[in-house]
């Protein structure tokens, strides 16, 4: 279960409105390699994982993603709120607005909506964690991308935050890795899904590893 | 920047000490330092909750002990930019 607290993970707030860096920002919400797809994954990857503190990790990054997701998208809500038409039409926001006026809804920056395809669960945790410490790049390289497009300290501060937290995450997910090699066979860390096979002769290192050499 | 102001920035550093410091824990379950290090700001945040939940409004469900009004419905969305 979660509990939620009322207020940020980091201050947002934005004084001027601008829509369109808020069709470019969304994408952290709901695009490929947006704050949705990574709470969605690291929360539906903690079922499949054979050590808890692998679990551990993804449910507690998986909970801050979330932080983060509320982050982003109070940063178009700020940016969005009080526009005059004239900026709506101008700013080429006017496509987005006809769907959902100033609402916040889950999409790319080009209009592609979100979509649980942008992620993966393959429950097996060598190949989860990889997928992870990729998702973790992808998003900072996409924060590093945004950070290009804007000057305006009020919004690059949030921004830069949400960046550095990628980094700290990779990191974790590292040492998820780490943890996880160190129990299994270390002649061939893929000769085994530790999650679903249950032979545990082949899971230690002075077992055959299963690949005839 | 009031009180009010000045005690919510406040919670959001302490919140941040330990949700950095509990993911380093998650990978290295034995370290005595972190853990120590982890348990004095915990005790910190959780004052400062209650302080702010009583003085001014519930950041939390469980802190908003009500009189004649619902308090929680009442206290203002993140979003609207209270976090300062």
């Amino acid at each position: 279960m979660w509990s939620y607290e009322k207020r940020l993970q980091f201050p947002v707030n934005i004084k001027e409105p601008n829509a369109k860096l808020a069709q470019v920002i969304i994408s952290q919400y709901g695009g490929p390699d947006g704050e949705m797809s990574a709470s969605m994954r690291y929360l539906s990857q903690r079922y499949s994982m054979p050590y808890r503190e692998v679990a551990g990790v993804l449910t507690d990054i998986g909970t801050e993603e979330l932080a983060h997701l509320e982050m982003v998208a109070t940063i178009i809500y700020q940016l969005t709120r009080n526009l005059s038409m004239e900026e709506i039409e101008k700013s080429g926001f006017d496509k987005y607005y006809v769907d959902h006026t100033i609402g916040i809804w889950p999409q790319a920056a080009g209009g592609i909506p979100f979509n649980a395809c942008e992620f993966q669960v393959k429950g097996d945790v060598i190949t989860d964690l990889h997928e992870d410490m990729a998702a973790e790049q992808k998003a900072r390289s996409t924060y590093d991308n945004i950070l290009r497009l804007i000057k305006e300290p009020d919004i690059c501060e949030p921004i830069k935050f949400l960046r550095e937290r990628e980094i700290v995450h990779y990191q974790r997910f590292g040492e998820a890795l780490r943890i996880t090699q160190d129990k299994l066979n270390s002649k061939n860390f893929y000769a085994f899904n530790p999650g679903f096979d249950t032979n545990e002769d082949t899971a230690n290192d002075n077992a055959d590893c299963g690949c005839n050499h | 920047m009031g009180n009010k102001e000045q005690l919510l920035k406040d919670i959001g550093i302490v919140d941040f000490v330990l949700v950095d410091m509990g993911l380093y824990l998650d990978t290295h379950p034995f370290d005595r330092n972190a853990i120590e290090y982890f348990n004095h700001y915990s005790k910190i945040k959780n004052q400062m909750e209650k302080e702010f939940s009583m003085k001014y409004y519930p950041l939390r469900k469980d802190l908003a002990e009500s009189g004649k009004e619902w308090r929680w419905g009442a206290a203002p969305l993140p979003w609207e930019g209270a976090c300062v």
